[in-house]
């Protein structure tokens, strides 16, 4: 979040061709207007940075630019070729658009070689496969774009949303395309491959490809982007060669923003919440810590170190195979989420993954609030609809989920960032005093990421403790009391917080590294 | 070879138990160990099933169910029972017929599942019941015949030509397996929406596996004549579970994308054989159904407590 002169590399000779040119084009989703007459243009040789709020329709212009859905009205050119919809890969491949999606579109039961080499397998005799060269052919490729950390054997479903990422991005730059479009490509990738992805986005680029992305990280968009264009409720709002953060996220978001992080250090710290002594599992190789009333504790490090196994074994997602808990002052032992939920003060667990760990689409905001908690508003099976009415608008008003819109509504019609909040109010109302808050603001816009800090602050204020663990180290650096830095599933590092520079967390979190 | 087994080790154990099981009882009950006979007989009455849990299986893996496999069974049946009959090349000639008429069935299952948006379990139900009319209005009673020469060929009591369909229902599976529609198969099962997103053609795929599916209830029905010599318009109404049944003992699962025909084709022998165990253990045939359904949900508990195992030993590396 630096405030300094942006390093938008400035603009590159005009061309007449442009390589993606969208006009008047409106798409309707049931009842909400995801594009309103929305209008974008990219040049060949450009990176092109696509920034605005969850909901602000970029997604959906990046499908309706790749042929995946149709526009309801408007018109969509590549290279001055008309677009309509296409499932033909074979024509999208004509067409010369690559795409990585948000939602990862790899899929989960093939193996990595089998999503690589979906539409063009190695074949021998017969044209049949040959399915012993599947995977030397998609390790070649993985290698070929420096990857040798993922063996192509893996089934996809077992493989880290990191690993998972980068496999679909190799998956999108091996067609050698003429306009690549990665919708949210560094969401899920830690620092050391967020700077690969940048290589390569510069390398296609400087081939005369047009590569459009989309981030939340602001400080990418600066570092990558030639030019910006921001979207609104559906529509665009500007295209600049240069734009600050600060101008950006006015115009994405209609309100301006002053400190972009709440001061914590003022928070008063109570008793014990969470002791952990020598927990260990997965990758957890022995860690101990203390955490107390109105503490956020941040969890940093490498991605993969550990972190998600400290997370789900302290919910019971996962067992641990050595180690004690305990829970204010007494010792508990967690086998499953239940008994965190029920241990002492209360285990609350915030997933990253909304869709995959925590909600249920085609369910209303309220029944996905109130899931947690029903046992608490129902007797002899019945579920007071009153008293959960109640207690569900209380919190969703006081997290401003879906702009105060009834909490009748499904939660698959809610942007990211309202989803992650409904997530948020789901564990709030089971009262816990221990949150573990597992990468929640990723994905999430910058209102909302706001939104979140500030609510992380007040939690910790009423006296919750809160494990705190982001991909984004700038946040643990800036939101957190305290950071602990996991390395190897152990504890690398201690650092007092708010440490404020994010280079301190990834010096100690590569200091001593066996390869780094 | 990874590929055999991968994903239907499930299959493969139950139908080893069942295997072993069948000799224990026959060898207790009748003093002496099965014949090339037994067999025999237990290959050409399994052959049916076999092919329908292949149909199945296939549509299984894309997230899809077939229910209607009974009608096709008992349409091709009553047509199969009628028309093939006389010498020469006349009935060769209506089995292709027949087949045909298998596949256009799953094909207009196919349609309505993939353009009409209607659900799989919706759609078969549906035409299950227009399939089986359809059966009724060409065979009213059970009867028919099948000539000797088809007879000998497809299911000869005396020498093993089942074993050589089987195997080729085997390496059917085996080449589909290497083709690029047999990649898409899984991928439409995995995750639909990922899959049309990278450019699969989805609709084209689930056409492709409901129509195989008809093709192999086809199949099913012609063997079917072809071992009891007669024809019943109700002959596939026990296809529906057991096939199901089969893929779900094969370790298939339900939600696609994982297992593999090969499991389901040991899941349909397993169940066979249930029931010759049954028969020889001397249970009352009335309770053939229960003992079946028991069996059932033994054999994919065993599954999924296998299933946990593994994944919490992979979890914990």
């Amino acid at each position: 979040m630096t405030q300094g002169t942006p390093s938008v590399a400035p603009t590159r000779s005009a061309t007449e061709v442009l390589a993606v040119r969208a006009s008047g084009v409106d798409r309707a989703f049931g009842g909400v207007q995801a594009l309103r007459d929305a209008s974008f243009a990219a040049r060949p040789g450009e990176i092109h940075a696509l920034a605005g709020e969850n909901g602000a329709g970029k997604s959906t212009l990046i499908k309706v630019l790749c042929g995946l859905i149709s526009a309801d009205r408007g018109t969509v050119e590549i290279f001055g070729q008309a677009v309509r919809r296409v499932v033909e890969p074979a024509a999208r491949r004509r067409l010369g658009v690559a795409t990585a999606f948000q939602e990862l579109s790899l899929l989960p039961d093939l193996t990595v070689a089998e999503n690589l080499l979906l539409h063009d397998p190695p074949r021998g005799r017969l044209g049949l496969v040959r399915r012993g060269r599947l995977a030397p052919v998609a390790d070649g490729i993985l290698r070929r774009y420096g990857v040798d950390y993922v063996d192509s054997r893996t089934v996809t479903a077992d493989l880290s949303v990191a690993h998972r990422q980068v496999v679909e991005l190799v998956r999108v730059l091996a067609t050698e395309p003429k306009v690549v479009i990665l919708d949210e490509p560094t969401a899920a990738l830690p620092a050391e491959q967020v700077r690969w992805l940048a290589g390569h986005m510069r390398r296609l680029r400087d081939a005369g490809c047009c590569v459009i992305f989309t981030s939340h990280r602001w400080r990418e968009i600066e570092d990558l982007a030639d030019r910006v264009t921001v979207f609104r409720n559906g529509t665009r709002v500007a295209t600049r060669d240069r734009l600050s953060e600060a101008e950006a996220v006015t115009l994405m978001s209609g309100r301006s923003f002053a400190g972009a992080y709440p001061d914590v250090t003022a928070i008063a710290r109570g008793d014990s919440a969470l002791r952990v002594d020598d927990l260990a599992g997965g990758r957890l190789r022995g860690v101990s810590f203390d955490l107390r009333r109105g503490e956020i504790l941040g969890v940093g490090g490498l991605a993969g170190q550990g972190q998600r196994d400290l997370f789900l074994t302290l919910f019971g997602a996962r067992r641990a195979a050595a180690g004690a808990v305990s829970v204010g002052g007494e010792a508990v032992t967690i086998r499953r989420p239940k008994d965190a939920i029920r241990a002492g003060l209360g285990i609350a667990y915030v997933p990253e993954d909304r869709k995959a760990e925590g909600l249920f689409l085609p369910l209303s905001i309220r029944d996905n609030i109130a899931l947690a908690t029903l046992s608490r508003r129902s007797s002899y099976g019945f579920v007071a609809r009153g008293a959960e009415r109640s207690a569900v608008s209380s919190i969703a008003a006081q997290l401003r989920i879906g702009g105060g819109r009834a909490t009748s509504q499904a939660v698959g019609t809610l942007s990211g960032g309202n989803q992650q909040k409904v997530v948020m109010a789901r564990w709030l109302l089971t009262e816990a005093d221990v949150l573990l808050l597992y990468d929640v603001t990723r994905g999430v816009d910058a209102a909302t990421k706001h939104d979140i800090y500030e609510l992380v602050a007040e939690l910790a204020g009423r006296g919750k403790a809160i494990l705190f663990h982001s991909s984004e180290t700038e946040e643990i650096a800036n939101l957190c009391h305290r950071v602990l830095v996991l390395r190897e599933g152990r504890i690398a590092a201690e650092l007092p917080g708010p440490v404020g520079d994010a280079e301190r967390i990834v010096a100690a979190s590569i200091k001593e590294a066996p390869d780094a | 070879m990874r590929d055999l087994l991968r994903g239907m080790s499930l299959g493969y154990a139950v139908l080893a138990a069942t295997a072993v099981t069948y000799v224990t009882v026959y060898t207790v009950n009748l003093g002496r160990f099965p014949t090339t006979f037994d067999y025999l007989s237990i290959l050409n009455t399994t052959l049916p099933l076999v092919f329908v849990a292949i149909g199945q299986s296939l549509v299984v893996l894309t997230g899809g169910i077939d229910l209607s496999v009974g009608g096709i069974v008992s349409l091709c049946v009553a047509v199969t029972a009628t028309r093939v009959t006389g010498e020469g090349a006349g009935p060769f000639l209506w089995i292709l017929v027949v087949l045909a008429l298998g596949a256009a069935c799953g094909a207009v299952n196919g349609l309505i599942v993939a353009k009409g948006r209607i659900a799989p379990i919706l759609t078969t139900l549906a035409t299950l019941s227009i399939f089986t009319g359809l059966a009724l209005r060409v065979l009213p009673v059970p009867g028919g015949s099948v000539p000797q020469g088809v007879r000998m060929l497809l299911s000869n009591p005396n020498v093993p030509t089942g074993l050589i369909w089987l195997g080729a229902a085997v390496a059917g599976w085996l080449v589909l397996r290497r083709t690029r529609f047999g990649m898409r198969i899984y991928a439409v099962g995995s995750d639909e929406t990922s899959a049309r997103a990278v450019g699969v053609p989805t609709a084209a795929v689930k056409l492709g596996v409901y129509a195989l599916s008809g093709l192999c209830s086809a199949l099913a029905a012609v063997f079917y004549v072809s071992t009891t010599t007669a024809g019943d318009a109700n002959a596939g109404a026990p296809f529906i579970l057991t096939s199901i049944a089969s893929v779900v003992v094969g370790g298939v699962a339900f939600s696609g994308g994982r297992g593999s025909a090969l499991g389901a084709v040991a899941g349909a022998v397993a169940l066979a054989l249930v029931i010759d165990v049954l028969f020889f253990a001397g249970i009352d045939p009335l309770y053939q159904a229960l003992f079946q359904g028991l069996f059932l949900v033994v054999a994919v508990l065993l599954g999924t407590v296998a299933a946990l195992a593994t994944r919490r030993r992979r979890a914990d590396v």
